[in-house]
């Protein structure tokens, strides 16, 4: 069987990478990112990237990093009301915006990866969103079609793995992760720990393995956006 | 007197229900979380993946790993449940969450609401507000009856880009209660000492 345990989110990124390609990231905000795995795109330098991720991180962290450095052509996302510089290549025109509503985003992903190539969705009827888009009736509502996702390479974080690429995530911190997951043509997953095979339960594995082609152990600052505390 | 944020929020509260799972925005309706009447039972969803939201940490329960959908760290409970953003999309599309509290900047006299982009000076994107909408079976609006000039938010039409199309049930601003019916608003309730024609003159939608 392949070898899927890499050294370095730089070497598992190797031979994956080409300008001008889509990438699926997980995360929700900061938590979940695949941290490493971005930090190592950005040195690799790779330009016209169209992201799939449901937010843009902030300014120094996050996908924040790759828009600091013009890496980035496209976002597809439902909020980046956090990142400054996002919002100023955005409105100079620099940067490409694709908006979708954020179970839209999420369905899309999960369908892409399933082999579903679009799905009817009442979210965003009458609105914006909805424009261009097929209109049909069931059951006497009125639905949009929304298509699937398949990015050709997928970042994800998890918190724990095993060398089959075998994944669990921890919390909220699975958010997007599972769904990039299974979207990507190649899938990357970073994790806390790389565990032996065998010492996950099955029961309770999130991702299996075989979604995942390359896995790395990173090291992870898991920033708080909003370090929120219960008045004293 | 007007009620004020906190006050909007606990009158909120009684929008509540034993049993409900409920989805609250961020702002103001994140506060009715304080308002959950003794002894009900009222399970919160986040819709980053969370079933059973548990008030703010303490500086020994803080988790990176457990936030908000406005990206708070906070705490989980006993009855927690996580689970990826396709599942919690599907309790929100799939009407398993029985009341969405969100904020507004306008809604329209046929429920038509507006609260996730003014083109040209805020694009921060709809987040899962157009999910819930479309989604949850009963929709509560909590937001300020009139702009910071004195204009109505309620309106005949609304003037933003929309969140979705007569969605909206009950709305509660500082001035009082109003639902979404045949022909336009109804007045249900007015904030202690604000006088229906003081209502009246600060509403555009048809009040009935």
């Amino acid at each position: 069987m392949a070898k899927k345990v890499y050294d370095s989110a730089a070497a598992a990124l190797e031979g994956v990478l080409s300008d001008g390609m889509s990438i699926a990231a997980g995360g929700f905000g900061l938590c979940g990112i695949p941290e490493n795995l971005l930090e190592a795109i950005k040195q690799k330098g790779t330009k016209d990237l169209t992201f799939y991720s449901n937010n843009a991180g902030v300014d120094d962290f996050g996908i924040g990093i790759l828009l600091q450095t013009k890496q980035v052509k496209k976002m597809v996302s439902s909020y980046v009301g956090e990142n400054a510089e996002f919002m100023r290549q955005y409105l100079s025109g620099e940067l490409e915006l694709e908006f979708n509503p954020q179970g839209t985003l999420a369905e899309r992903l999960r369908a892409g990866g399933a082999g579903i190539p679009g799905f009817y969705t009442k979210t965003g009827v009458g609105t914006v969103i909805a424009e261009g888009k097929e209109h049909k009736d069931f059951d006497g509502e009125t639905y949009i079609l929304e298509r699937g996702i398949r990015a050709d390479l997928a970042i994800v974080k998890a918190w724990k793995g095993d060398a089959q690429g075998n994944l669990i995530y921890r919390k909220t911190a699975r958010n997007f992760n599972p769904l990039c997951a299974t979207a990507g043509k190649v899938t990357i997953a970073e994790v806390e720990e790389i565990v032996p095979v065998g010492s996950l339960d099955p029961d309770l594995i999130h991702t299996p393995g075989i979604f995942v082609q390359r896995i790395i152990q990173g090291e992870h600052e898991k920033r708080i956006e909003q370090r929120t505390m219960k008045a004293a | 007197m007007p009620w004020d944020r906190n006050q909007m929020a606990e009158r909120a509260g009684q929008e509540l229900e034993d049993g409900f799972y409920v989805n609250l925005g961020i702002g103001i309706p994140t506060l009715v979380s304080n308002y959950i009447p003794d002894g009900m039972d009222v399970t919160l969803q986040s819709e980053n993946g969370m079933l059973g939201m548990g008030p703010f940490p303490t500086e020994d329960t803080i988790d990176a790993d457990v936030i908000n959908a406005g990206k708070q760290t906070i705490t989980e409970l006993d009855r927690t449940s996580y689970f990826s953003s396709a599942d919690s999309f599907g309790m929100i599309r799939g009407g398993h969450i029985n009341l969405a509290i969100l904020g507004a900047m306008e809604v329209a006299e046929n429920g038509d609401l507006a609260n996730w982009m003014i083109p040209g000076k805020l694009v921060k994107g709809m987040g899962g507000a157009m999910d819930l909408v479309a989604g949850v079976e009963r929709v509560v609006v909590i937001m300020d009856h009139t702009s910071k000039h004195g204009d109505s938010k309620l309106l005949k039409e609304c003037t933003l880009p929309l969140t979705g199309t007569a969605v909206v049930d009950r709305i509660i601003t500082n001035l009082g209660v109003f639902d979404v019916v045949e022909g336009g608003l109804k007045l249900v309730e007015l904030a202690p000492d604000v006088t229906e024609d003081q209502v009246r003159e600060a509403t555009e939608a048809a009040l009935i």
